[in-house]
């Protein structure tokens, strides 16, 4: 006679081994260290605290955005519009900072026009019943457009009163390790919690398996839409700001197809187009592989041209791997 | 009392009358067999009643007061529990996970509430021993067969002390065991007073356990009649149309 803890307790999990070893997210943190390993030996400068200092911080950017873009992913939409909410960001806290604004105002009005963008996504999708491709394609055309309008397509970088504090926001660094990270690591540590423990979680991840069933049992879905369209701009806007900290210049083609590059490593890191996957670790570290294999192909003087044949590459490896599993299972 | 009054529902898909002026009551501990060919009107019918659409007219009564739903969390909160056609699970989380789906159990601890899955499996676990179903609350619900599915959205009714629970279709594509498992969950349910709505193609599964049939054709309700004065012919008959009501 089992009792109902024997039944609670089995799961078809059996050790953690061969749990973590199901996980996408593992396989592609691997490949990472494996070709970090590779470019220890092979080249002199990888392993220079320099060089890694540049990858932790560049790939810090890509990993934020990718975070949002997995919940929208999970949540089965797509986000075409963030690159162009990164420069939008971008571009309003130079020009209001630029105007005498002190930094907490004009990151304040930055990340609500990055989540003005969200939440018209969102209200398009989820109230209108349009397309999320279609929708940010629109947006991403729009946004990057008034970013141009605002900044009359002049490069900024004079900061106003607060210049430093933004550069030190974006590009500083503490105990050495660069300030994008801390953000990053933050993000990715709440929303992992969020994801698994939060209802909107759950809910995120139930509309992302079967949206009609998410409806019947009356998970408010058009909400949760507008509000996960919203989190994903919310990423990129922080990215913006970061980004205009770091590069102490803003111009309008600030993040121009970075969307793709973010899609990317949502997918390599697990998040499933149909949705009802994904996880921001995975995010991480799919943005952490696409960081490497950059920056391998400069230290190895490897044409720059090839990376976009890697990255397309890994894609389909990431993809055709969880085809095999799903196949197995 | 009457558990549950509609009077004069009609429903409509732009040109498409899915429902024409359809009145029927339900009294508490009563199974009421819902018939009726495919395309006619079953599914929008539980779909009204469960607070997923509004009819175009007509009114819904439950315990004679009117009531009004705009969603079917204010359905689930007047005791009315579905089992969808499509079973409306979400393959990608566990069976517990489903049978809580949108009515998770959170704890609080200061100012964060997180969800409480230890309590979501302990309840889920219990309510499919008592359907007497092999399914366990932390797998997949992809990895499950026909069987532990339809546990899944079974178990989701018996979740809170319902008072009306209506089943499109819950023996279909099940095997013989389970829908006697079924059909005993039907009558158990009916001992507690609930009233049951049934809906099925199946006619010897709704003569086993209805205590009256109706039977919707294009829309309309063709027949109400206690299941002792009907037969398996009679009811045939008014579901193709040659017979033309009862
Ligand atoms: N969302 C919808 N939009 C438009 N028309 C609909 C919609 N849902 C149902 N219909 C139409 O309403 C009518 C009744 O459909 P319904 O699903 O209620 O039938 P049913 O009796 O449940 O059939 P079945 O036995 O096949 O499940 C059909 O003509 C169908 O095409
Ligand atoms: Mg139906």
């Amino acid at each position: 006679m089992t009792t109902v803890d024997d039944v609670i307790s089995t799961s078809e999990h059996k050790n953690w081994f061969s749990r973590i070893t199901s996980l996408q997210s593992f396989w592609v943190f691997m490949a990472a260290i494996v070709a970090c390993l590779a470019l220890t030996f092979l080249t002199d400068s990888f392993a220079s605290e320099r060089n890694l200092f540049n990858v932790a911080r560049n790939f810090a950017f890509v990993a934020i955005i990718a975070i949002g873009m997995t919940a929208v992913i999970a949540s089965g939409g797509i986000d075409l519009s963030v690159g162009s909410s990164v420069v939008l960001s971008a571009m309003v806290i130079s020009i209001t900072m630029a105007a005498g604004s002190p930094f907490w105002l004009a990151a304040a009005l930055a990340l609500g026009a990055s989540l003005l963008v969200g939440l018209l996504n969102g209200l398009l999708v989820a109230y209108a019943g349009m397309p999320a491709f279609v929708v940010t394609l629109g947006t991403l055309s729009a946004a990057r457009s008034l970013a141009m309008v605002l900044s009359d397509n002049k490069m900024i970088w004079e900061f106003g009163p607060d210049h430093n504090v933004l550069l030190w926001v974006g590009g500083g660094s503490t105990l050495g390790v660069p300030h994008p990270l801390f953000v990053l690591t933050a993000l990715a540590v709440l929303m992992s919690c969020i994801f698994r423990w939060t209802r909107w979680g759950q809910h995120l991840f139930a509309i992302g398996g079967n949206e009609n069933a998410a409806l019947l049992t009356g998970i408010p879905v058009r909400r949760m839409k507008v509000s996960i369209y919203m989190f994903s701009a919310f990423t990129a806007g922080l990215a913006g700001i970061l980004m205009a900290g770091w590069l102490g210049s803003v111009t309008t083609n600030l993040g121009q197809g970075m969307e793709l590059t973010v899609i990317a490593a949502a997918v390599i890191g697990g998040a499933n187009l149909a949705g009802g996957e994904g996880s921001a670790l995975g995010a991480v570290v799919g943005a952490l592989l696409i960081e490497v294999i950059r920056n391998s192909l400069i230290l190895l003087g490897i044409s720059t041209f090839w990376q976009g044949m890697f990255i397309g590459t890994f894609i389909v490896v990431a993809v055709a791997f969880d085809r095999v599993r799903h196949f197995r299972s | 009392m009457t558990r549950l009054k509609l009077e004069g529902i009609s429903k409509h898909y732009g040109a498409i009358q899915a429902l024409s002026a359809v009145s029927l009551s339900i009294a508490p501990g009563e199974v009421l067999g819902l018939m009726g060919d495919n395309g006619a009107g079953k599914s929008t019918l539980v779909k009204i009643i469960a607070g997923n659409f509004s009819p175009s007219s007509g009114e819904i009564r439950i315990d004679d007061r009117p009531v009004a739903f705009h969603s079917p969390r204010d359905a689930q909160r007047e005791g009315i529990e579905v089992v969808y056609q499509d079973l409306a699970l979400c393959d990608n989380l566990s069976a517990a996970s489903n049978v809580f789906l949108g009515r998770e159990p959170v704890r609080r601890v200061g100012p964060v509430a997180y969800v409480d899955y230890a309590e979501m499996n302990r309840v889920s676990a219990r309510l499919f021993s008592r359907l007497k179903s092999e399914t366990r609350p932390r797998d997949l619900v992809r990895r499950m067969s026909g069987g532990q599915r339809q546990a899944v959205a079974i178990a989701r009714t018996l979740l809170s002390e319902p008072k009306i629970v209506m089943m499109d279709e819950p023996t279909a594509a099940i095997s013989v065991r389970q829908v006697a498992e079924v059909l005993d969950v039907i009558r158990r349910l009916r001992d507690h007073g609930i009233s049951v709505i049934l809906i099925s193609h199946r006619m010897p599964d709704v003569f086993a356990v209805s205590d009256r049939i109706a039977v919707l054709r294009r829309g309309e309700l063709v027949a109400n009649k206690k299941a002792a004065n009907s037969s398996p012919e009679e009811v045939t008959g008014l579901i193709t149309g040659a017979i033309q009501a009862a």
